[in-house]
């Protein structure tokens, strides 16, 4: 009797699937959280393995600002097209209405505006009662705590009186009406997981992890990728050719890109691994915490 | 641990490949506050190279200012920062860590040791196949050692490191060592453990850690980390039954219709000829479908769909199995209960019972007892509240297949939601599925082939031998009316005068043979039926048994007669006024009993039935205790019991 033991990635893999159909079976109406990057991509496709050989058996949300990469969108929508997918996309009409933009608008407002109070007007509007979201434990130090089910109340609030214990594999996601789950299959992952696991299953995810030449200019230390023409030059800034990459994705003119030579997955994961024992102060913790700011916005985590 | 850097700077494609292959460990660690927690995490993380330069660095600053480690770094600021971020209002907090070496992926399930010490540790433990428990070398085994090995036991943890740390504040003296090492064993051996280890450590400075300790040449073990990465873990599915619940039927099209769920136990593949609980009916296995294509075989924790052979109506928490591997299929069962909230168990109210991969309508029907976590104690309780531990019956609205959970932990463990709350207010073990359980064992017949001649020597010669009749005699009467007392003097007498009895003590059986038993009616009888046959194989012997039971039930007490039979039985009711037995009673249970806090008390909450037929009724007030001894001596002569045939 050779069965091979599980790997740690099939472990997890099992896991997740688990908990997507858990959630299926005792939700009534859920949804993905689709925000086009890496951890979106490992969700969906755990998603289809849960499933098949049936389609995916809930709608994807995008959050879309506006002002994602184009890169981002042409992907997210040959994706829908090519996997039959039912994409919803939500843009907060306010944010037009109200002249918010990423250069003028502070980036507090604009988040609220365009991803927090977007996601609950996109919940309410389909009145989904569960929303699958690629959340880790592992992604900042105040999430080692969180459940696979994180209790929401009618108003989208976390609600840390109905936050229960998980035991074994038996989740609870019993709620009343109007209240809703954040579901998080991923929570076991940790960033290293996720990549290995794109590399092996050969996940295809947005080219702007990889490296390219890019239009970029340096603003507040930063290197920014001049996307499309919305993008309003200050004085003196010429944008120039560089090879970067990006870590994390969402509007381009709020994410700071990585000089990077890594055009392979195999190159991601070395720099990454490096990028923790290298002695620059601050690199990854900002990377980190960039990260988790913009997966708040995209997963609603607020 | 540089080989790992080096690796991925000079050959990332061999370093993914050798990290692709890992297996994964989830382990709770435990201890009291200030055992060194989380300096060890912290330094198992910092030693596996999980910590980013910069945190260090900031570390590096904190441990110099708060000088706690003399300038040294504090590891223990990794983890602790995290747990005062989030104290805010959440009581149930299991913080989960990761850290990967090249065999293994690791989950730590990090549990807080103070108050919520057992909900947290129960969640973390569910979850874990190895516990690290701390010990603090200066004080050595505390109760809340027990306390933590004992739940670790309860939750089906089979592999324990006992990390002995700080051997740095005893000299790493070996001594220290091995008489903690003997502290734990003295208690540790009555719980279920398979897998036990002993690692002497200092967390704060690295001792046998990840690397071994140059102050310790004594210690020719494992370090912690070596432990943990070799732990075998693979092999503990010692339930190799074949179990697959149902979490969700896939039926995109009419074409296709696979039960999709996530294989509990055991091993599965197609031509396998399966049964659907709890409906019984019976087909093959078809196909075993994934995303990845068909597969020959497939094993626990695999998420996989199975398509059958013939078209038959399952739904969603069936379960299927193999047929010639059948679990129990009840409505009603018991279980190890942990109350998890801050309103109490009510019993006979209605809860939701979620089991494998469905919800049941339920109840807890009784609870048997209660445990005390710290001394394993078994008490009466009319409820359990939170954080404490029981064991109750279960009753269901519908039977569903399960399993015991030290068999099988997939298919014995169930939480309890409260439908108005929808919170989890319980986690559940099952623990006797009523196949061999106390309730009608006094009608169950043994089957035939269990039946073998006894008795090498014949009775009469036996009686000749001894000079006496091996009779049993039941002294029966209220707690502290004095059955023990008289029933040992009665002892003593008999051997004083050439003859040979032995005592058979209610009390005294539930510290062995009845462990399992609480004080409800039906445990009372059952633990009368085990005594009756331990007096029986006493009889055997020749050895004349007095059996002293509290036994308030007329029914029990008349099948232990017929048990042994007629003419060898004895009744002694040692009849005293109540209020002379509660006088007596030096335990306080009568006055526990009058708070509520031991339900089913004979006398005060339950019925004592006296008995009608005694052969002798003796009064324990009136009579001192060389009185009775006397009188149970003549009925004994009278009997015919002593003095040969
Ligand atoms: N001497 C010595 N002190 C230690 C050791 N491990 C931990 N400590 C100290 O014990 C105290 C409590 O440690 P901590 O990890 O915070 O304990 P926790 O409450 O179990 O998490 C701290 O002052 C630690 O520095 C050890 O191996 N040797």
């Amino acid at each position: 009797m050779a069965i091979d033991r599980l790997t740690h990635l099939q472990q997890l893999e099992a896991e997740s699937i688990h908990v997507f159909r858990e959630a299926v079976a005792e939700l009534e109406h859920p949804v993905l959280l689709y925000s086009v990057g890496k951890d979106s991509s490992v969700l969906l496709h755990l998603a289809r393995k849960a499933f098949h050989p049936g389609p995916v058996p809930f709608p994807l949300l995008h959050i879309d600002s506006g002002w994602n990469f184009r890169d981002m969108i042409s992907f997210r929508d040959a994706l829908a097209e090519r996997l039959q997918l039912d994409l919803r996309v939500y843009i907060n009409p306010e944010a037009a209405e109200r002249g918010i933009d990423p250069f003028t608008t502070d980036s507090r407002t604009f988040m609220d505006v365009t991803a927090t109070r977007a996601l609950r007007q996109a919940l309410d509007l389909h009145g989904f009662d569960g929303a699958f979201g690629g959340g880790r434990r592992d992604e900042e130090k105040s999430r080692a705590k969180e459940r696979f089910y994180s209790m929401r109340d009618r108003h989208h609030r976390w609600d840390p009186k109905n936050q229960r214990p998980e035991l074994w594999n038996l989740y609870n996601g019993n709620h009343d009406r109007g209240e809703s789950v954040r579901v998080f299959p991923l929570s076991n992952w940790t960033e290293l997981d996720v990549w290995q696991y794109i590399h092996l299953e050969g996940i295809d995810i947005v080219p702007l992890y990889f490296s390219m030449p890019r239009p970029v200019v340096r603003r507040h230390g930063q290197l920014i990728v001049v996307d499309d023409d919305r993008m309003v030059l200050e004085p003196g800034e010429v944008p120039e050719q560089r090879s970067v990459r990006f870590r994390t994705l969402g509007d381009y003119p709020l994410s700071g890109a990585v000089e990077s030579e890594a055009t392979t997955l195999p190159a991601i994961i070395q720099e990454m691994l490096l990028a923790r024992s290298s002695e620059r102060e601050g690199r990854v913790i900002d990377h980190d915490s960039d990260g988790s700011m913009e997966r708040k916005k995209r997963e609603g985590y607020f | 641990m540089s080989h790992q850097s080096d690796l991925i700077a000079e050959d990332i494609d061999a370093y993914l490949s050798e990290h692709e292959r890992k297996e994964m460990l989830r382990f709770i660690t435990c201890g009291s506050v200030d055992d060194g927690k989380s300096t060890l995490i912290g330094r198992l993380l910092h030693d596996s190279q999980m910590i980013y330069e910069d945190q260090l660095a900031a570390i590096r600053k904190d441990s110099k200012r708060s000088g706690t480690q003399g300038g040294e770094l504090d590891l223990a600021l990794l983890v602790d920062g995290l747990q005062a971020e989030r104290e805010q209002g959440i009581t149930i907090d299991v913080a989960y860590r990761y850290f990967s070496t090249p065999r293994r992926k690791f989950i730590i399930a990090d549990c807080p040791g103070h108050e919520q010490y057992t909900r947290n540790m129960v969640t973390g433990a569910s979850t874990c196949d190895a516990a690290v428990i701390l010990i603090d070398a200066a004080h050595g085994v505390l109760t809340q050692t027990r306390r933590h090995t004992f739940l670790v036991s309860l939750l089906g943890v089979r592999h324990v490191v006992v990390a002995i740390n700080k051997m740095d504040l005893v000299d790493f003296d070996e001594a220290r060592f091995e008489q903690i090492k003997a502290d734990y064993l003295s208690f540790s051996s009555r719980l279920d453990i398979d897998d036990l280890h002993f690692v002497p450590i200092s967390a704060l400075k690295g001792d046998n850690v990840v690397d071994p300790s140059a102050q310790m040449p004594w210690y020719q073990g494992a370090t912690l980390m070596y432990l943990l990465e070799t732990l075998h873990v693979a092999g503990d599915r010692k339930h190799t039954d074949f179990r697959f619940p149902v979490q969700w039927v896939n039926r995109p099209d009419s074409r296709f219709r696979g039960y999709s769920g996530s294989i509990v136990s055991g091993v599965v593949r197609p031509g396998d000829p399966i049964m659907v609980l709890p409906s019984r009916r019976t087909s093959r296995v078809e196909r075993i479908v994934t995303f990845d294509g068909d597969l020959d075989d497939a094993s626990t924790p695999q998420a996989i769909t199975l398509t059958l052979e013939d078209e038959i109506d399952i739904s969603r928490g069936d379960v299927i199995v193999h047929q010639d591997a059948l679990p129990a299929v009840r409505d009603r069962f018991d279980a190890m209960v942990v109350w998890m909230h801050d309103e109490p168990l009510v019993p006979g109210r209605e809860y939701r019972i979620k089991h494998a991969a469905q919800q049941v309508r339920g109840l807890i029907s009784a609870i048997r007892h209660r445990i005390d976590v710290n001394t394993l104690e078994l008490q009466a309780a009319p409820s359990l509240g939170l954080n404490e531990i029981g064991r109750c019956e279960l009753r269901l609205a519908r039977p569903v297949a399960l399993d015991r959970y030290d068999h099988n932990r997939g298919m014995g463990a169930f939480i309890v939601i409260d439908p108005l709350t929808n919170l989890t207010v319980g986690a559940g073990m099952v623990s006797d599925t009523g196949d061999s359980g106390p309730r009608d064992a006094w009608d169950t017949e043994p089957g035939a082939e269990h039946l073998v001649p006894q008795g090498a020597v014949p009775r009469a010669a036996l009686a000749e031998r001894l000079r006496q009749r091996a009779v049993t005699v039941l002294f029966t009467g209220l707690t502290a009316s004095g059955k023990t007392t008289i029933a040992q003097a009665v002892e003593r007498a008999l051997f004083d005068a050439g003859h040979l009895a032995t005592t058979i003590d209610g009390q005294q059986l539930r510290v062995g043979i009845s462990r399992d038993l609480g004080f409800t009616a039906t445990e009372r009888s059952e633990n009368l039926r085990r005594g009756i046959e331990v007096a029986r194989a006493v009889n055997r012997a020749g050895v004349i048994a007095l059996c002293a039971f509290v036994a308030p039930a007329e029914l029990p007490r008349r099948r232990a007669r017929e048990t042994v039979g007629e003419d060898q039985f004895l009744e002694v009711f040692v009849d005293a006024p109540l209020d002379v037995c509660r006088a007596r009673d030096q335990r306080g249970l009568y006055a526990a009993a009058d708070r509520g806090e031991i339900l089913d008390f004979p006398g005060v909450t339950a019925p004592f039935e006296a008995p009608s037929d005694a052969d002798l009724v003796l009064d324990s007030a009136r009579d001192d205790l060389a009185t009775c001894v006397q009188r149970v001596m003549t009925l004994l002569r009278d009997r015919e019991v002593l003095g040969g045939l």
